[in-house]
């Protein structure tokens, strides 16, 4: 099983692409959960969401402590939400940064592997204005889940919300979100 | 059909399958995601349901109790302080043999004042006379809701029927489940038949009459007809529904690896599924644990859970709410179930989870490995996960 913890601030999406991820895994056969941290939710305070993802049925339903991967959504949560604690050595810590890997090693002194994604600019050159989509793409790149497969599942879930203009500035920042994390991470999660 | 998504949405769905006649509902965290997903049903035509929205719990209850006696199929959803607020017609209800299936959200009663998970508003209704079920995940949620509907609506039964769903833990949390299609699911759930509806004029009857103590007690002894009859119903419609679902409820509770065990736990709800990790961590380690999770929880299904109990060395039944001043309510219901074999484990209470306390595997496996140590049950609480 793989657990995943997204760290992100109230209105950024943590908790949409948590659940896009579960629908993703789901369609690729695997068991999942997903579920938002149960605090106050308010626009632009520090929010959890989780996933759970496995090849087995999941009966646990108490809270993730050690994740396998850990993404940051929101760059200023690395200091005020210690989002590597728990964080398996062997783990990944997947950051949202213009900064290099090993500036986020020198913050964090996290000594696994560590993924740097610059989706705000990402969100920016494709004219979404939300980091949240890059992000769920380089997960999808890190667990090594089938690129169509998530991109046809990404589509289904937004198609309902989004304009079509804005549907395919998503589905290309979820790409170049994708394809960041392709480069660096060499293998699967 | 599988869907991720999550037990409000589960339960939602349920209730577009079944398609009641009239909904009134008031909203509250974390139950109104429900009314919130059927009030889109209802809005974009996919059901011809009256949504009533009401200005308190207790309305909503009150419109459902008359839109049932005036002989339509009718459903609400609460949790909480909203349930705390409809107990009082929640009784009505009842005693009208009104046939009324309502989700409940678990989450913890003021004051304090929380958001989160506990059982102490399912506790506030366990003497209401509603039928109570317990679900573990989003799917049982589900798969409950249609099959309370055919309880609730037996001749035999004719009660209220409350499907308990761990707030946010299964409320929000999106899973795997499985979805009937419509059709089968209609035709399991089947055709409404009112009983003397109000509604029929030609035919006038009396609801809600009054009753001094020359007939009271006759008429709540019938009440407890409607409780006694669950036990047989609930099976019959749990073979049902394997039938056209081919998932297989059976019995009033789910016996894991129950039948060798030499020590169990008792617990309702989504910690049943976190304490089958710990039951399969300790038998992976040698240890014969179990587990025993109720999905009737009102009616108590006594001598079933004393049968399924009466080999095992010891026992801990985990209660998600004060029943303040005395032992936990599930702890009661498992006590006076044992009490009249002659050979009984040893019992041990443990209170859990309230407001939302986190409950892990680890502190599961450590309330088992304490068993065997406990040399005889005592009148007196434990805790997991307090600070103290």
């Amino acid at each position: 099983m793989k657990e995943i913890r997204w760290h992100g601030r109230g209105g950024q999406g943590a908790k949409t692409v948590s659940q896009i991820l579960a629908q993703i895994n789901l369609r690729e056969g695997k068991f999942v959960q997903a579920f938002p941290e149960f605090g106050p939710e308010r626009s632009g305070a520090p929010v959890r969401a989780y996933n759970r993802i496995s090849d087995e049925e999941i009966l646990v339903h108490s809270g993730v402590y050690e994740p396998d991967i850990v993404v940051v959504i929101d760059e200023t949560l690395l200091d005020s939400e210690r989002p590597t604690e728990g964080l398996k050595p062997e783990g990944v810590l997947l950051v949202n940064t213009p900064c290099s890997a090993e500036e986020i090693r020198a913050r964090t002194k996290f000594p696994g592997k560590i993924v740097t994604v610059d989706a705000d600019r990402i969100a920016k050159e494709t004219g979404t204005g939300f980091p949240n989509i890059p992000m769920l793409g380089a997960v999808v790149a890190l667990l090594g889940t089938d690129y169509n497969l998530a991109e046809a599942e990404l589509r289904e879930a937004l198609g309902g919300r989004l304009s079509r203009d804005m549907l395919e500035k998503n589905l290309q920042a979820f790409r170049a979100g994708y394809e960041a994390a392709k480069e660096v991470a060499v293998g699967r999660a | 059909m599988r869907k991720a998504i999550t037990g409000h949405k589960a339960v939602a769905e349920a209730m577009r399958q079944i398609e009641p006649d009239v909904v009134a509902v008031y909203p509250i965290t974390p139950q109104s995601e429900i009314a919130e997903y059927y009030a889109d049903y209802v809005h974009n035509g996919l059901v011809r349901t009256e949504l009533i929205p009401v200005e308190s719990e207790h309305s909503a209850l009150s419109a459902c109790i008359g839109a049932a006696a005036a002989g339509g199929r009718v459903m609400t959803a609460t949790s909480s302080q909203g349930l705390a607020l409809l107990v009082e017609v929640l009784y009505i209800a009842a005693g009208l043999r009104l046939p009324i299936v309502m989700a409940l959200a678990n989450r913890a009663l003021s004051a304090p004042i929380n958001i989160h998970c506990d059982h102490s508003d399912a506790y506030l209704a366990r003497d209401s006379g509603a039928v109570q079920i317990f679900a573990e995940s989003a799917q049982e949620a589900y798969d409950y809701t249609l099959m309370a509907q055919r309880i609730a609506e037996d001749m035999r039964v004719r009660l209220p029927v409350i499907v308990n769903l761990d707030g946010f833990t299964l409320t929000h949390t999106v899973q795997p489940v499985d979805l009937l299609e419509d059709e089968v699911a209609k035709k399991f759930v089947g055709e409404f038949k009112p009983f003397a509806p109000l509604l029929d004029v030609e035919h006038p009857v009396t609801w809600g009459a009054f009753a001094m103590s020359d007939y009271y007690f006759e008429l709540k002894r019938a009440q407890e007809a409607g409780m006694e009859a669950v036990p047989a119903v609930f099976l019959e419609v749990q073979r049902a529904f394997a039938e056209v679902s081919g998932r297989r409820y059976e019995g009033f509770f789910e016996a894991y690896k129950l039948a060798d065990a030499e020590y169990a736990l008792v617990v309702l709800g989504s910690t049943a599924g976190t304490a089958k990790v710990a039951v399969d961590e300790l038998r992976a380690r040698g240890m014969k644990v179990g587990l025993l999770k109720p999905w009737l929880w009102r009616p108590f299904p006594g001598p079933a859970v004393a049968e399924a109990l009466a080999h095992l060395k010891a026992v801990a039944v985990l209660d998600r709410a004060f029943s303040f001043g005395t032992m936990g309510a599930l702890y009661e219901d498992v006590a006076s179930a044992l009490y009249p074999l002659e050979k009984r484990p040893i019992l041990v209470n443990y209170i859990y989870g309230l407001g939302g306390r986190d409950i892990t595997v680890p502190q599961l496996v450590q309330a088992l490995e304490e068993l065997p140590k406990i040399r005889r049950t005592e009148w007196a609480l434990r805790y997991i996960g307090l600070r103290e």
